[in-house]
């Protein structure tokens, strides 16, 4: 909760202002969509160990649940990461539990495994750190999953991800995931995001 | 079912049910009529509406209700729909107001259903309408225990305490503090989620079915307890105990455990040896405080018809509304004890989100089960053959070692006699029958 990743959070609904142009944040710009589509690839391609690995030690994954307010009352609309009950708010031991049920072949909510395709797109850089070292991305997903012969699931939403650059390369520090549900309509979140 | 034809009849003691009865529109309807519109149902928990104006939108059967708290501190139960064409009068989750003011034509009503603002009201409706007769429609009864709120629409039905009869003490199990004091719990977060099934399978799983074991296979594997990294398997560390699977007259069923006399704690929590330390703790005063009774503690339940529980860890009430025949909105309340240290819930808080819900690693599974079976009660074929219910038949005893009928031995005989009481309502039975007093 205390990791650097965790303090560099932006608040959601603070969505900063665009970063003054830069011709070096284009390069920046290009390498964190190309991490955050192979990543997308990896997971579509049921990858899960080499996805693992693009996780930092202290990754925190959270997904807020959301209620509706009144008008002038939305503060409380999102739960707080580090607190309550979320959908997800989890560390790197707990996203490896996940991938390792999946792997026993006996996960029947991933088995057979879903169909996924992750669409990522409008990638764009709300922080970088002096060094250059440790990026705030903002994304949009449109994740579609589909299971055996009926079932489809369609996840709508962003991320805000914090990226750093350790000795083997970029890492996933931080990743909040924003759906537009209150009432999940989907029976199962057995995917990542 | 063709329009027209009777209702199936559910006669459980047979050991088999038609398979009707779960994806059925006609059954589904008469669910509505008959048994949500008379049976106690969960509406909610006091720490959900500390102060008054606090509001907390919930549902009865397919109905929205507002949970609140009056001015006076008084809670109410309240169907959340304009009296004039219907519209719904609150339709933000939760806040705090003094008045829900209809978005449709403006009427308004306080905090306990009154209807007291009707624009240009002198003018249109002097001497016509009984504004005394149009508050918002009040729950039959209302009923606190625990922290947990209750509500029926029969005003006719008997006191929540005798609804829940022997029961008692295994819901006690779940919502008294873990060190043995009454009540004390507190939600930390609310799940609400689409299970594209019927609602009777999610509730008939929480009862007793504990030979769904193997559906939990991948997560007894890998180990996802408190205990996990220290190398434990399974969801978590189980105690040394006897099972009972026990069923109740007006529905309920439950699974709990016996410890042996000398009652000694089990670890649970290897991996936090502050958490460890404080349930160690609550175990030892629990057993202090009750004695003998420290024994029983619960393990899962349904109290009828549609609210279940995880009574140890994690610890939850469960509620499954029904949609329609094919379609539930689950709402999971977890609880805490309100004082637990800040470091325990914690801990706690990280083992339900990955044990339970449509994000957990067990309860994701269920779900994949539930939504199967009910699509396997369409076909004109499939449902020929009825659903075996012949697990432990005649394998119980009356009373022994606790009230209610007691099973030793894994068994379906909670389900059975979940769905004899689920025909008695739709028979519309009267409340003695229902309720195990008419003999
Ligand atoms: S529906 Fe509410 S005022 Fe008309
Ligand atoms: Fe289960």
């Amino acid at each position: 909760m205390t990791s650097p990743a965790a303090e560099a959070a932006i608040a959601i609904g603070a969505t900063p202002p665009p970063l003054p142009p830069d011709p070096g944040l284009l390069l920046l710009r290009q390498e964190v969509e190309d991490f955050l589509l192979h990543e997308a690839d990896l997971l579509d391609e049921r990858r899960f160990r080499e996805w693992l690995a693009l996780l930092a030690e202290d990754i925190v994954y959270f997904m807020p649940i959301r209620t509706d307010r009144a008008f002038g009352e939305q503060a409380g609309e999102f739960t707080a990461q580090g607190r309550g009950i979320s959908w997800f708010d989890e560390d790197k031991w707990t996203l490896t539990k996940r991938v390792e049920q999946i792997l026993t072949g006996v996960h029947y909510a991933e088995e057979p495994l879903s169909r996924v395709c992750r669409v990522i797109t409008g990638v764009r850089l709300l922080a970088v750190s002096p060094d250059r070292r440790q990026v705030t991305a903002r994304s949009r997903f449109l994740v579609r999953q589909g299971r055996l012969d009926y079932e489809r699931a369609d996840f709508v939403g962003s991320r805000t991800d914090i990226l750093r650059r350790e000795p083997e390369g970029w890492r996933l520090a931080r990743r909040e995931i924003i759906l537009t549900d209150t009432v999940l309509l989907a029976k199962n979140l057995s995917i990542f995001f | 079912m063709p329009d027209g034809s009777p209702l199936p009849t559910c006669r459980p003691e047979t050991g088999f049910i038609p398979r009707e009865i779960f994806s059925s529109r006609a059954v589904f309807d008469r669910e509505q009529e008959t048994l949500f519109a008379r049976a106690w149902l969960f509406v909610g928990h006091e720490s959900l509406i500390p102060r008054p104006g606090d509001y907390f939108l919930s549902r009865m059967g397919i109905e929205p209700v507002i949970l609140c708290r009056d001015e006076a501190g008084e809670v109410r139960v309240l169907l959340n729909s304009c009296r004039h064409r219907g519209m719904r009068v609150c339709r933000a989750e939760r806040g705090n107001t003094r008045h829900f003011t209809c978005p449709y034509h403006a009427w308004s009503y306080d905090l306990s259903g009154r209807l007291v603002g009707v624009p240009m009201r002198r003018q249109l409706y002097e001497g016509v309408l009984d504004e005394a007769s149009h508050g918002l429609v009040p729950a039959g009864r209302v009923a606190r225990y625990k922290g947990t709120v209750w509500a029926t629409w029969d005003a006719e039905a008997p006191d929540f305490a005798a609804y829940l009869g022997d029961v008692r003490p295994h819901l006690d199990a779940v919502l008294d503090h873990r060190d043995g004091r009454e009540g004390g719990s507190e939600v930390i977060g609310i799940h609400r989620w689409i299970i594209p099934a019927n609602w009777k399978f999610a509730a008939e799983n929480f009862l007793g079915d504990t030979y769904h074991n193997p559906s939990h296979a991948s997560v007894d594997l890998i180990g996802i307890g408190p205990s996990a990294r220290s190398g434990r398997t399974g969801r978590r560390d189980e105690q040394p105990a006897q099972h009972l699977w026990v069923s109740f007259p007006s529905g309920h069923g439950v699974h709990s455990l016996i410890a042996p006399p000398d009652n000694p704690y089990t670890p649970a929590f290897r991996d936090d040896p502050e958490a460890e330390a404080h349930f160690a703790r609550c175990h030892e005063e629990r057993v202090r405080r009750l004695g003998e009774a420290a024994r029983l503690s619960a393990f899962t339940g349904t109290i009828f018809p549609n609210a279940s529980y995880h009574g140890r860890q994690p610890r939850g009430i469960c509620v499954w509304h029904p949609n329609g025949p094919e379609e539930t909105e689950a709402w999971r309340f977890f609880l805490v004890d309100a004082d637990a240290p800040a470091h325990v819930k914690d801990v706690l808080r990280r083992y339900y989100m990955r044990y339970s819900g449509p994000a957990g690693m067990t309860e994701q599974d269920d779900a994949e089960n539930w939504l199967y079976a009910t699509a396997a009660c369409r076909g004109p074929i499939s449902r020929r053959q009825p659903f075996n219910y012949q697990q432990s038949l005649g394998a119980w005893r009356r009373g022994d070692p606790v009230p209610g009928d007691v099973s030793l031995q894994i068994t379906e005989q909670n389900a059975r006699n979940f769905y004899r009481a689920w025909q008695a309502h739709l028979d519309g039975a009267p409340w003695p029958a229902l309720i195990g007093q008419d003999t």
